[in-house]
């Protein structure tokens, strides 16, 4: 029988192979679901996973789309290597765009490049403090942070809900809920379909790169995640970091949500759930929590949403299955990432 | 002598060996236990009683040897077999589900389909009955420390065992829950039912038990009737009359007090913990004082204060060099020449999935500017100390920088020890250094603690291991249930003075070691 055997360290080479034999374990698993469905396997992973990188705006449209998720991801990646799980990047995505897109409503005769700024920051903010509830819950109170940052995912919903279907909607939307269009510099500068967002995406993940390999915060996070007790022995602070995590990771999902609603839909609409702030967990684990990792992975989970458009119009399948695809893929990784800490060995009934 | 028994014993076990790898846990032991007697099990920590009891309840098989059960042989093959013969063990630390009712949790553990109305009917009588009252529906995680006990026991009752295993039952509870539960165990002796219990307190040892067992090192080295012997020479058989004789003191220069410790008292921080009450200590520079006493009296929550890493109420709880320390953390303590060797080296000393370099890191980012300045690891300073520590102390590994947990026990623990040696620290705090470490190992880093002495530091060694004490101390202190004896200077100590002072006898302890003075001046 095949039996698992426990390796005396972790394997470096699987570390980056795990996520690659998911991925091959995720097209194989794709074709077989496509072929099912009645569509040619190789003609549907071909819409999927390649036609959308075949022309110029796509893939601008890719890496706009990466963009929020890799910004979500490096933080997402921060936190889980202190053992630390926010799940709740969603809500905290939705907080910051919320936050940011009051500026417009309330003052939007403010024309200078001081209202952008202004708005990044709001979106900071509100990710940041939306984040700070969890973190607070578990410090003080030993709630467990997955339930808490989870469902005040809901919570932000509805009350961005609540804002735009009311005091936020624009007088002249003929009762659509949505706000007044922003404009001028209330708006990101773009390039195409990329937006300033990619930008702070690429320098999040740089700096956090830095200071996870370099500096001693990422040892002190990396010693937390890894055994507790000996980190308090390090003489490092357990209630400290879990702040510090949330604060990072809050602060990056409200600037993408800020960057969301100032350089793609350029107002607030409701509905609104965009999902980036928990395909950003997978996007976290596939990039092996770590930042550079995570850019790749964005843009690898940006092509599953374009992937699951082509399909919806080139092949009539519902564009859940990106939502399917995306689900399997986790599955792998984590099944995958045991090889990291275990071989499999073939062993003879004795 | 006693007669030959017509009928065969309950239990019987004859030459019972187990080995871990080289390891004689056990090594040839012998036990009968008959029906209706309370028959003590006596021996220090690691000596071998925890091993046998999980054979006897089926949780380990024997490497050889034979178990006889009503003389018959038979094995044992898991803890089901166990119950189903009549064994039932109540373990040090219970086997409950917090989240579950006592009713739920008991129901769990019995055989077949559950009625858990009538179930809770059976508990209610039969625990009334026993004087161990319950309340069935009660949750666990509401339950005191001694009530989940009751639960354990009233969990083995509802079997009607023919034998019952308590290990260090009355560590965890109050006197009055503990006089309950013998009231109890009397009871069920005098209906027939074996027990065999487990305890390092001479003093409920000679009160309740008719027979005693006495292991040392994996061998029986005594079988007595506890209430013709003293604690003393119940302790004296535990730890063994052939200690070395104790090793030429070396000349100690009174250096200045560099650790001193004044009324230290800490609540427990949780169910196992104990709490610290009143402990004053002084230790000298060049000098090595060792705290002796059996695991679980509170040493690791003394080390945690020592270290710093729980604070203490008030600053001069703990001085350091003449430096109020009490309200410091560790890395304070450390930056004013402290160091701390705790005694979990996986997970508590080191990182076990962090590289020895990274390992180098944990300890010292605060005090040593080589391998940490302006908020960076530098990675070849940690590197640099990692090969002097593995050189000075031949640790031995695979490959260059291992992850911590790719060593084994010994080499990790010269490992971690010499990382803080190498600091060449003013006062050393170690929790049970060689503990499950092999010979070699073990001498390297009593030598280590002995030199750093020798060189001006003070040295404190808490330990189990009496023959490690012996070697290195000048001076030994005991601590019992968070309470720590005075100390006496290690030529004026002897094994069953210890023994008494674990047992929490202090001042019969402390007359022997007045007369131990006299005789030798």
């Amino acid at each position: 029988m095949l039996i698992l055997e426990r390796r005396v360290e972790r394997a470096r080479l699987w570390m980056w192979a795990s996520p690659v034999l998911a991925l091959v374990l995720t097209i194989i698993a794709g074709g077989i679901i496509f072929a099912l469905a009645g569509v040619d396997p190789l003609h549907g992973l071909y819409t999927y996973f390649i036609s959308p990188l075949m022309d110029g705006w796509d893939r601008e449209k890719l890496i706009a789309k990466a963009a929020p998720l890799v910004l979500i991801g490096v933080g997402l990646a921060v936190c889980y290597t202190a053992n630390v799980w926010n799940i709740g990047a969603e809500g905290q995505f939705v907080a910051g765009a919320l936050l940011a897109g009051l500026v417009p409503v309330y003052f939007s005769g403010w024309q200078d490049a001081s209202v952008m700024a202004v708005m990044l920051l709001l979106g900071v903010l509100g990710g940041l403090l939306w984040a700070m509830i969890p973190a607070a819950l578990r410090v003080r109170f030993h709630a467990n942070e997955i339930l808490t940052s989870l469902m005040l995912v809901y919570v932000v919903r509805l009350a961005y809900d609540w804002a735009v279907r009311g005091p936020l909607r624009d007088p002249h939307a003929m009762n659509f809920p949505k706000t007044v269009r922003f404009d001028g510099w209330q708006v990101l500068p773009a390039w195409g379909e990329i937006h300033l967002g990619a930008f702070f995406a690429l320098v999040a993940a740089l700096v956090l790169y830095v200071v996870m390999v370099k500096m001693l915060k990422g040892f002190e996070l990396r010693a937390l995640g890894s055994s507790p007790r000996a980190a308090r022995f390090a003489g490092f602070s357990e209630h400290r970091a879990v702040y510090f995590v949330f604060a990072v990771s809050g602060a990056l999902a409200g600037l993408a949500g800020a960057c969301d609603v100032m350089g793609v839909s350029r107002q607030l609409q409701a509905p609104y759930e965009p999902n980036y702030g928990f395909v950003a967990i997978i996007v976290a684990f596939l990039g092996r929590l770590n930042p550079i990792g995570v850019i790749f992975a964005g843009l690898l989970l940006a092509l599953s949403y374009m992937g699951g458009e082509a399909a919806k119009v080139s092949l009539g399948v519902s564009d859940n299955i990106a939502k399917v695809f995306q689900g399997i893929l986790l599955f792998f990784i984590l099944a995958c990432d045991t090889l990291i800490l275990y071989r499999i060995r073939w062993q003879g009934r004795g | 002598m006693t007669p030959a028994p017509k009928t065969p014993p309950l239990l019987e076990a004859r030459n019972l060996v187990k080995a871990f790898g080289p390891l004689r846990a056990n090594d040839g032991v012998d036990l009968t236990v008959a029906a209706g007697e309370i028959h003590a099990l006596l021996g220090e920590n690691g000596a071998g009683k925890s091993t046998l009891v999980k054979m006897l309840y089926g949780a380990l098989q024997p490497t050889s040897g034979e178990l006889f059960w009503h003389g018959e042989a038979l094995t044992i093959a898991n803890p089901a077999a166990a119950r189903a013969l009549g064994i039932g063990m109540v373990f040090q630390h219970f086997s409950l589900f917090e989240a579950l009712t006592a009713v739920e949790n008991i129901a769990l553990a019995l055989p077949g389909d559950f009625d858990l109305a009538a179930l809770s009917g059976r508990i209610a009588t039969l625990s009334a009955d026993y004087g161990l009252p319950l309340e069935p529906s009660a949750t666990i995680a509401d339950l005191s420390v001694g009530e989940r006990q009751r639960v354990e026991i009233v969990r083995c009752l509802l079997q009607n065992p023919r034998l019952l295993i308590l290990d260090e039952p009355t560590s965890v509870l109050t006197p009055q829950e503990a006089e309950q539960l013998f009231i109890t165990l009397q009871r069920l002796a005098a209906e027939g039912c074996a027990i065999l219990y487990i305890s390092h307190r001479l003093e409920e040892v000679r009160r309740i038990c008719q027979r005693a067992t006495i292991l040392r090192h994996g061998k029986v080295v005594a079988a007595c009737d506890p209430r013709q012997e003293t604690p003393a020479s119940l302790a004296r058989l535990m730890v063994g009359g052939d200690i070395h004789a104790v090793r030429a003191h070396r000349d100690v220069a009174e250096g200045p007090v560099r650790l001193r410790v004044h009324e230290l008292s800490l609540p427990p921080d949780g169910p196992f913990s104990v709490a610290l009450q009143d402990i004053s200590l002084e230790v000298r520079g060049g000098e090595v004082l060792c705290i002796a006493g059996v695991a679980g009296n509170g040493q690791s929550e003394l080390f945690d204060a020592l270290s710093g890493e729980r604070v203490a109420d008030y600053a001069h709880a703990v001085e350091i060099d003449g430096l109020p320390a009490g309200r410091h953390g560790v890395n304070w303590r450390r930056k004013h020449g402290a160091a701390f060797v705790p005694e979990e080296r996986l997970g508590h000393g080191a990182v076990p999935m962090f590289h020895l370099s990274d390992n180098v890191v944990l300890t010292r980012h605060a005090v040593d500017h080589t391998v940490a300045a302006n908020r960076r690891v530098l990675r070849p300073g940690a590197r640099a100390i990692a090969d002097r520590v593995i050189a000075a102390f031949d640790v031995r590994k695979g490959k260059p920088d291992p992850e911590a947990r790719a060593l084994s026990g010994g080499n990790l623990q010269k490992y971690v020890v010499g990382r803080e040696m190498d600091r060449n620290p003013g006062v050393l705090v170690v929790n049970q250094p060689t503990w499950g470490v092999d010979a070699g190992a073990a001498a390297t880093i009593r030598q280590a603690l002995v030199d750093l002495a020798t060189r001006g530091a003070a040295v404190l060694v808490i330990s189990q291991d009496l023959d490690e004490i012996f070697d290195i101390a000048d001076r030994i202190a005991v601590i019992a249930r968070g309470e720590l004896s005075a100390a006496h200077a290690a030529r004026d100590m002897t094994p069953e003075m210890i023994g008494l002072y674990m047992a929490g006898m202090d001042e019969a302890a402390a007359q022997a070691a007045g007369e131990g003075g006299h005789a030798h001046p």
